[in-house]
């Protein structure tokens, strides 16, 4: 009994050495620490901002989005608003995302014959004000149109700031990369 | 009338000011020591923007965090006994500076050359669960309660292990003037007395920490659990006070370790002040390296340390110190 107890004692006088030990050697070993506005992280892979419009292969400014409404009947926040324009037929009728989405749902009944009537996409919003960040959408876009942005300095003093036009962000990023 | 003021007075007067001052400028470097061992133990820098880019890694730190505690509103929560609530900081901190007037720094370096020094330190320093206590119950809130009653259960067990500690030392001197008890080791580490009592070292040791609230015994103030423990309503000064206390309790804890087993101002080559300071400072880091190592104890593992292991067994140490004493 008496030398249990001792010896769970010496184990344990020897634990709390080994557990300085433990801190001492991070206290010697370098500091993971950014200073921020001196240094900036390498990389900024990885970081899950608001979501942005993936281009498209051939065309740069257009998005490889097919306007299927996947994103926006799967947002849990319905944050996310598209509109889209047929082509050839009925050109430019602005609707809300709810109606577009019937509308796109007709159309790809239609749509399954004949494949040249492909929807384009005339505005893609996302009120960055209600997203919660999870991701579905990316997850559910079945062409990958969808991404993380690397945004990291996104800041602003009214809430109409984080309404993102993403489709002219695209096309903004498409320019400056040509320039 | 100049005549009539006696010169121990004078010496004493003088001598409680440079203790302010010291318990002061100790707190500061505490402080930002404190801030910066527990940066680099989480890989990070600690405090490092303060001021302007001329002074660099923060070191203006203590000096803000003191501006801001000064500038701080004196707030009286609503049902606290305001006399007992403003008495007790003023308890905690007036003892911790008399403490520093019998502590020999140096060869020529003491204020008052007592023969009961140890005993007044030991007086003195139990003043502060006092202060504790009346903190927590005048504040008139349920964790300040919890936190006063925690710190009187834990001050008054850890007393005794101290206390019996101190006496094996006291007997193997036979004297309570702290000068002497240094003054009676050598200048070598192997004469020093933790090589005579290695174990009243480290029982002294873990009971200094328990009776300065530190880590791993921080019950009192136990952060999860009691939001601030005994200091919960307080703020600004009231709240620097305890905090200076707190400090100064950790160096005069520092201060008896280091004469009672290290030698205090012995020391090869250097003069004596400077061996005392660095033993005390390297005492107080160790404190500090404990503090952001080990998690807190619980109440009942904290109360069964000192009655079943620290108490007999500082006992013991006296019998056999008494023993060897004897032959």
């Amino acid at each position: 009994m008496i030398v249990k107890s001792l010896r769970e004692t010496m184990l344990g006088m020897w634990s709390l050495l080994v557990g300085m030990k433990v801190t001492a050697v991070n206290f010697k070993s370098t500091q993971i620490t950014v200073h921020y506005p001196r240094e900036v992280v390498h990389s900024l892979e990885g970081y899950r901002g608001h979501i942005e419009l993936v281009p498209s292969d051939e065309d740069p400014y257009k998005p490889k989005c097919i306007a299927c409404n996947n994103c926006v009947r799967i947002c849990p926040s319905a944050c996310i608003s598209l509109t889209a324009i047929k082509p050839k037929k009925k050109a430019a009728e602005k609707t809300e995302a709810p109606d577009s989405a019937d509308e796109v749902k007709t159309k790809g009944k239609k749509e399954a014959p004949a494949k040249k009537a492909k929807p384009e996409l005339e505005s893609f919003v996302c009120d960055y004000n209600y997203c919660c960040l999870c991701g579905l959408c990316v997850q559910s876009c079945p062409t990958g149109a969808l991404r993380y942005s690397s945004n990291v300095y996104l800041a602003g003093f009214t809430r109409q700031e984080f309404v993102l036009d993403l489709l002219s962000r695209l096309q903004n990023q498409a320019q400056k990369k040509e320039q | 009338m100049i005549e009539a003021i006696p010169t121990q007075f004078i010496i004493i007067f003088v001598g409680l000011l440079a203790v302010m001052a010291f318990v002061g400028l100790n707190a500061i470097v505490l402080v930002y020591l404190e801030r910066k061992v527990a940066g680099f133990i989480h890989r990070r820098p600690g405090p490092y923007e303060v001021g302007p880019p001329c002074f660099p890694h923060g070191i203006l730190q203590p000096f803000a965090d003191g501006l801001k505690l000064v500038g701080k509103q004196l707030f009286t929560p609503r049902g606290a006994d305001s006399i007992l609530f403003w008495l007790a900081p003023m308890i905690s901190i007036a003892p911790a500076i008399v403490c520093f007037i019998v502590i020999p720094f140096g060869p020529h370096l003491q204020i008052v050359n007592t023969n009961v020094g140890l005993v007044l330190i030991l007086a003195f320093t139990g003043i502060n669960v006092l202060a504790l206590c009346l903190a927590g119950w005048a504040s008139q809130n349920k964790y300040g309660l919890i936190g006063a009653a925690r710190d009187i259960s834990q001050g008054v067990a850890y007393e005794i292990p101290l206390l019996l500690v101190v006496l094996s030392v006291v007997f193997m001197t036979g004297t309570f003037n702290l000068f002497d008890i240094a003054d009676g080791q050598g200048a070598w580490p192997w004469q020093w007395y933790i090589f005579y009592q290695p174990l009243a070292f480290i029982i002294f040791f873990i009971c200094a920490l328990a009776e300065t609230n530190r880590n791993p015994f921080d019950l009192p103030e136990a952060e999860s659990e009691l939001t601030a423990g005994f200091h919960t309503e307080y703020s600004g000064m009231g709240f620097a006070c305890f905090f200076l206390a707190e400090y100064a309790y950790m160096v005069v804890a520092s201060c008896i370790i280091a004469i009672l087993f290290l030698g205090g101002f012995q020391g090869p080559v250097l003069p004596g002040g400077w061996w005392f300071l660095a033993k005390v400072y390297v005492l107080l880091l160790i404190m500090i390296w404990i503090r952001w190592t080990f998690p807190r104890v619980r109440f009942d593992q904290l109360l069964n340390i000192c009655w079943k292991w620290l108490i007999p067994l500082a006992v013991l140490n006296l019998l056999i110190t008494l023993a060897v004493i004897a032959i």
